[in-house]
Parts: C-alpha cells; sequence; structure tokens
C-alpha cells in the first residue's frame, strides 16, 4: 500500500536531505514525513493524526549552512534542500494533577499548580517554537496577570505538541497551563446556557419519550413519509 | 498572489465572474429519487466488484470491502498456546483504544465503582479520529428542535436501516453530553448571553451543531485525556500497546487481552473482567484505493477481534466517503476540509463557476454528486497531477457574514491551506471525496452490549447507529454517548460477573474453521499500521 505516497518520480524532482545523518535523495513535493518514508522509514512515534491536529509530530530541523532552528509538524512541513532531520519523539512536561470541580476561575488556582507560571521571562522563544504560529508568551503575559480568559482565547488552537515547552529556558509547561486555563474558563467563566438547562430539564421530565416510543415502530414507509414532511429551518 | 499554477487560476476567474449571482441563488435539494439516482450511478459503495462476503465466523455472507474482508478472514499472531497463566496487569475494566469513545468509557466507568480501570491505545493516547474532527457535535438543545426531531434526521440520513433503540440512544443522551462536556470545562461557541452558536449540517432539519471553533474534536479530545489523567488513582494509560487477540474465559466470557509492545514487539496478556473495544475505524486500509481523513491507526482492528470471538457484524457494505476532502495541493491529499465551510455558506461549484447539487445534502449523496460532476458531466476541474475536483467557493463565507468570519469560524483551515500558500478567504479552495468512516461494524445493544458476555463496543468500531450514512456532527456524539453507556455496563458487568479459567481455545476453533473451509489467506491481523515505507 503505498497511497500516501506519491508515484512516478523523476530524477529532476529529487533534492538531497539528510535522515539521522544519512542522506537521501526525496522527492521535492514531499513532507518531512512521507520523505522519512519514501526513504524507507516505517514510523511508530512522531506519527498520529497525519493532518496537522495531533501534535504528535513536532519537529526542529536545521539547514545545512543556517545556523537558524526551524520548527514545524511532520505531516505539514514540505522538504527543503539540505534539511537536516532527526525525528525527537514526544516528551512529557510536568502536569499538574487536579479535580476540576475544585477550582476556582482564578489567579491563585494557576499559580498554586503552576508556581513556575511567575518564573516566564517573556523571551518569547515559546513563540518561535509553536508550529501553530500561537503567541505563546502572549498568553504567559495573561497568565502571570491571572487572565483565565485571556489564556484560554489566545492559546486555543494549541495542539500540545510540546515544542514551547521543549524550547523553554525557565521551564514552564505553557500547554499544560494552557489546558487547565481553557478548563477554568470552560466550566466557570463561559455564559451559561439557559436554553440546555431547559432541555435537559424536559428531558428529566421525560417529555419526548413517548414520542420516541412512536418513532421507533413506525414501519419503513411511515417513517419515509415523516421524513419527508419535515419543515427546514432556514 | 495565488496559491494556484496558471490553469486553475483561470477556472477561479469564472468563479469570481458567477460569485455575485450565486451569492442569491439557492439550488435546489433532491428529491428521495434524485439522490437514490446518483447514489447508484456514483457512489463507490455501489461498485459490487470491490466488495466480498466473508466466508467464515458468525456473520458468514456479511459483504464488506475486499480490503477489510481480507484481514477479517485472517489468522492471529497468537497461537492459541499462548501462556495466559502470567498476566503482567490485571483489571476490572480493560479499554482498548485512546480515543473519544474510549476515554469517555475510562471516565465513566471511574464513576461507576470500578477501581482498575486499564486503557490500552496503538499510538499516544489521544492520537485518534476525534482529535481531527472539526466541524462540530450535533444535540437538539434548542426550542425550536427536539430529540425526536433530531431522530428522523438521523434515520433519514442513513436511509431508513439504523437500528432504533440505538438512534434513540444517540439522540436523547445528546444534550446530557453537551453538559457533560462543558462541565468537564470544554469550550463551545456561544453568544455572549449563553446562547450556543448552531448551524446546519447536510441532513439536519434543524441547526444543532455545536461547535468549537473547527477544533470541535480536539477540543472535546484533549479535554477527555486531562480529565483521564487526573484520575491517575483507578485509570492507568499504557500507550503504543495496541490489543491483537481477545481472551475468553472457559464459561465464553471475556477475560482481557493479549497486547503487543509496538517497540520492543513483545506480547503480553493483560486480564480483565470486561473490556471495551472503542478502536475506532479503518480509513488506512484506503478501500478502493481511496486517500483518507483518518489518523495512522486506523486499520480496523477491533472488527477483527471482535469477530474471531464471536460477536456479529452489521453494515460493513457501506463506508463513508466525505463530500470534501482536500483535491490540492497534493500534499494534503484527502485531508479533511470540514462540512462548517458549506454550513457557512460557501458552495460547490464546478469548473465553470456554476452549481451543480444543493451545498448540504447527506453525505454520500453530495459525494457521489461531485464524482458524477467530475466524470459523467466532465465539468470538474483537473490539477496538474491529473487529481479531479470542484470549486468549494469558500469566499462567500465572508460576503455572506462579514469580513473575519472564516478566520474566527475556520482557523484550522486556514492555517492548513495557508501553509501552502493559499488563501481561502480569497480563493476558493479544490475538493474531492475522501474516505472518512466506516458505518458499519460490530453490532451492539444501546447499553454497548453484544453477543460475547462482557464485551461492550463503543464508537466507530460499531455499526446500527447511522445505518448506511452518517450525518455530520453525529460521530462526535457518538464517541461520547456510547463511550459513556460502555464505560458504566463495563463497570457494572464487571461487579457482578465471576470470571472463569482464561483460554484461547476461541483461536484454535477458528483456525480450524480457517482450514476446513480453504479460507486461508496467509494474512497476519490485525494489520496495526499501514506499510508506507518505500522499499527499494
Amino acid at each position: 500500500m503505498t497511497i500516501d505516497v506519491q508515484p512516478e518520480v523523476t530524477e529532476a524532482d529529487l533534492i538531497p536531505v539528510y535522515i539521522m545523518g544519512k542522506r537521501y535523495m526525496v522527492p521535492s513535493s514531499l513532507t518531512i514525513m512521507k520523505a522519512m518514508e519514501y526513504a524507507g522509514y516505517k514510523l511508530i512515534r512522531g506519527v498520529g493524526c497525519r493532518g496537522g491536529f495531533c501534535g504528535a509530530c513536532g519537529t526542529a530541523y536545521r539547514i545545512l549552512g543556517d545556523p537558524k532552528l526551524y520548527f514545524g509538524l511532520a505531516c505539514q512541513t514540505v522538504v527543503q534542500p539540505n534539511m537536516y532531520l532527526a525525528q525527537l519523539p514526544f516528551f512529557p512536561a510536568r502536569r499538574a494533577s487536579y479535580d476540576i470541580t475544585e477550582l476556582e476561575p482564578t489567579a491563585t488556582t494557576l499559580f498554586s499548580l503552576y508556581p513556575e507560571v511567575l518564573r516566564c521571562l517573556g523571551c518569547g522563544t515559546c513563540t518561535k517554537a509553536c508550529p501553530q504560529e500561537i503567541d505563546v508568551r502572549a498568553y504567559m503575559a495573561a497568565g502571570m496577570r491571572g487572565d483565565i480568559a485571556r489564556v484560554a482565547d489566545i492559546s486555543f488552537d494549541c495542539i500540545m505538541c510540546g515544542l514551547c515547552a521543549a524550547r523553554c529556558p525557565a521551564e514552564e509547561a505553557q500547554y499544560n497551563i494552557a489546558i487547565l486555563a481553557r478548563r477554568l474558563y470552560g466550566r466557570y467563566l463561559a455564559p451559561r446556557s439557559a436554553h440546555l438547562q431547559q432541555r435537559l430539564e424536559e428531558l428529566a421530565g421525560r417529555k419526548f419519550d413517548a414520542e420516541l416510543a412512536e418513532l421507533k415502530n413506525l414501519s419503513q414507509d411511515e417513517l419515509k413519509a415523516r421524513y419527508k414532511a419535515r419543515t427546514i429551518e432556514p | 498572489m495565488s496559491g494556484y499554477p496558471p490553469e486553475m487560476q483561470e477556472s477561479i476567474r469564472l468563479v469570481e465572474a458567477t460569485r455575485p449571482r450565486r451569492l442569491k441563488e439557492t439550488f435546489p435539494a433532491m428529491t428521495m429519487e434524485a439522490r437514490e439516482a446518483v447514489l447508484k450511478g456514483f457512489h463507490p459503495d455501489y461498485k459490487d466488484e470491490t466488495f466480498q462476503a466473508i466466508r467464515v465466523g458468525v456473520s458468514k455472507g456479511q459483504r464488506m470491502p475486499i480490503e477489510l474482508a481480507r484481514i477479517v478472514e485472517g489468522r492471529s499472531p497468537i497461537a492459541p498456546e499462548f501462556d495466559l497463566s502470567h498476566p503482567v496487569v490485571e483489571a476490572d475494566v480493560l479499554i482498548v483504544g485512546g480515543g473519544g469513545a474510549g476515554a469517555s468509557a475510562a471516565l465513566l466507568a471511574s464513576e461507576h465503582g470500578a477501581g482498575k480501570i486499564v486503557l490500552v491505545t496503538k499510538l499516544r493516547f489521544g492520537d485518534a479520529n476525534t482529535m481531527m474532527a472539526q466541524g462540530g457535535i450535533q444535540a437538539a438543545d434548542r426550542p425550536e428542535d427536539s430529540p425526536p426531531i433530531h431522530y428522523l434526521d438521523v434515520i433519514g440520513g442513513g436511509h431508513f436501516t439504523n437500528v432504533p433503540e440505538l438512534v434513540e440512544a444517540l439522540v436523547s443522551d445528546a444534550p446530557i453530553v453537551i453538559d457533560w462536556l462543558e462541565k468537564l470545562g470544554m469550550m463551545f461557541d456561544k453568544a455572549p448571553d449563553g446562547t450556543m452558536m448552531e448551524e446546519h449540517g447536510g441532513g439536519t432539519s434543524r441547526k444543532r451543531m455545536h461547535s468549537a471553533r473547527d477544533y470541535t474534536g480536539a477540543e472535546i479530545m484533549r479535554t477527555l485525556r486531562d480529565e483521564v489523567r487526573n484520575r491517575e488513582d483507578t485509570i492507568t494509560v499504557i500507550e503504543f500497546s495496541p490489543a491483537v487477540e481477545l481472551v475468553l474465559d472457559d464459561k465464553g466470557q471475556v477475560a482481557g487481552a493479549v497486547v503487543v509492545n509496538l517497540e520492543t514487539g513483545a506480547y503480553s496478556y493483560i486480564k480483565a473482567k470486561a473490556v471495551v473495544l472503542a478502536t475506532g475505524g479503518s480509513g488506512r486500509l484506503h478501500y478502493q484505493g481511496f486517500p483518507t481523513t483518518n489518523h495512522y491507526g486506523a486499520t480496523g482492528d477491533g472488527v477483527v477481534l471482535a469477530y474471531r470471538v464471536g460477536a456479529p457484524l452489521g453494515f460493513l457494505e457501506s463506508m463513508q466517503y466525505h463530500p470534501t476532502g482536500a483535491a490540492y495541493p497534493e500534499q494534503i491529499l484527502g485531508q479533511l476540509v470540514t462540512e462548517k465551510v458549506r454550513g457557512l455558506g460557501a458552495q460547490p461549484v464546478n469548473r465553470f463557476g456554476n452549481q451543480f447539487v444543493y451545498p448540504l445534502e447527506p453525505r454520500d449523496v453530495e459525494a457521489a454528486a461531485f464524482i458524477r460532476e467530475c466524470f459523467e458531466v466532465g465539468t470538474g476541474v483537473v490539477t496538474p497531477t491529473g487529481q479531479p475536483g470542484v470549486w468549494l467557493d469558500s469566499p462567500m463565507i465572508d460576503l455572506i457574514h462579514g469580513p473575519g468570519t472564516t478566520q474566527r469560524a475556520l482557523p484550522a483551515m486556514v492555517r492548513q491551506f495557508g501553509r501552502f500558500g493559499i488563501d481561502m478567504t480569497q480563493e476558493p479552495i479544490l475538493v474531492y471525496p475522501t474516505l472518512h468512516y466506516q458505518n458499519g461494524g460490530v453490532r451492539l445493544r444501546a447499553d454497548c452490549s453484544t453477543d460475547v458476555p462482557g464485551l461492550f463496543i463503543a464508537g466507530e468500531i460499531s455499526g446500527g447507529v447511522h445505518g448506511h450514512n452518517r450525518l455530520m456532527g453525529n460521530s462526535l456524539l457518538e464517541v461520547t454517548v456510547f463511550g459513556r453507556r460502555a464505560g458504566r455496563s463495563a463497570a457494572l458487568y464487571a461487579q457482578r460477573v465471576t470470571p472463569g479459567r482464561p483460554t484461547l481455545a476461541h483461536l484454535e476453533a477458528w483456525n480450524r474453521e480457517l482450514t476446513e473451509t480453504g479460507v486461508d489467506t496467509g494474512v497476519i491481523s490485525p494489520v496495526l499500521l499501514p506499510d508506507y515505507a518505500r522499499h527499494e
């Protein structure tokens, strides 16, 4: 099965990359992940959803002769000539354990579970490392102010790949701090939904049981008639 | 600057030219008869030569894609003599699968008295299809809507073949699940007064699609995962350790599973009083050569495992092809373009910028209409690598809802295309159907039990909830509704069962049947991961 590997490659399309120190010629259109497979690797770690959502393939790489360290997701980043690749598998940062039902959505909660928040240097290395282009420094600054809602909002697109924490000179676990803030926001700070509460009460009162029982016992033809007769909300 | 080659840009000019007209134009929805005609003519499920009836086991005769039948008829990597006398762990409940269903099951099992829960997963905990689901989760919680209306939408979308009690469970638990997720700290899209922002999905008659930007599945998954990690006292997670065979006891009850350490190759036995299979789907089997939206580990393992211990299968003659997989650029071929893009008003149009289908038909109908437009009508777009597709006119979203809407509501999509130089707020995106979801699977009851005592099923591995076609937003709902039910059922079952002596006798019977019927494909299954490595 080679569906995810590009077929019909001509010599002219090939570029050199270095994987674990070895040189390979790979098609220039491939992502880092597919280039490794093209080179013969069967991946186990450093691969997950292959669609940019799970954070398993956060990657740091260099390019020959260039002092800069670059970051990206292996499944979303196209190879470049003379790229140096060495996949570091995901490694965890400290995560505080807590009972979400007993917390308060305050700065004190944040600082007691993650005292290192106050140690942030504001250097912005995290922001540079983020493959989602999230301003990690900005949400850490909001965290130092105890602004839970702001941390939740800025960090929302975080896929928890861990590159920020891996690079942080102050040894923060930014992505774990961010999910704590989002959960505090979702549970305590987001406005309640009156129509949801109303529906839950109706369900508790078994309001729809009879109607559902009737639907369950309809013949296919009767169901089709009901389905056709539905009104569609504009 | 355009992110497209010149020949595709010419077609984009035509799309731009018709846009003002189309903004005022509603393409009519199909009649039931028209739906049936396009499905029969163009949906991949109707290509008979790509299906096969399985020849062994309790559901002998069940049709399924050849690629799936091949592994369902496979042999175990484990010999019947495998030593079960030294289990590495003993659990009340073993959960196989670390996606939304597995995580939900773990939490509910923990709340219903299971003292020792083990969750094994093939990749990392959370590297699953739940994480990748973007558009939303359905729940009838507005006054204009109701669970019975949701019921009709589900069963009509499924061609009236769904199992009624499973649909009832799905729609009745839906508002409860939304409340549960919110209390766990999930952030739904809401108006300032707390009203949920809800949109249509294909085949819905009410707006009931709840979302968390276009990271809905990711937001559910990371919240559930975080909560599981808070319960280390009862839940142990073991990563990179997929199950390869279920174990029964001498009374025919489930007694755990044999798992493999993906890195060392070592097999070990995890003993358990109850097992929840929540292994997801099978997109990585690439039925009919289609690319897929699925994660790397979606290889249909659970169907194989459940079937070898005698759990009946159903509905596997139908797979879901999501109408809008990315068709350009090549690097993201087949990856998901959420249905929310159409929910927000983007129309599918052909090479000349004309509409040819109602944008929100049920998925199978919409996908078949795209294939017809490309191959029968011949007015699709073709990329430089020969990939067909139709335009999804994404710039319409900001024109309808105001500038900034796309960036706010679809940040993952904007980022995905932006990485390859395409600004979807300015230029349309090219899409074509991609393999998305396994509609069928292991049969279950509404409490997630099966015909095998102690075996519970939840999520995409199951068959019957969606009939022969699932609607958008009902899979995130399914994994949470049935994951919760399975966890509760398994925990309660584990408290009342009297375990017998573990054995792999079922494998002897299975191997004998393969030999006697002459059905020995030589395949070892489950296959665990697709083989994409190039071998020179």
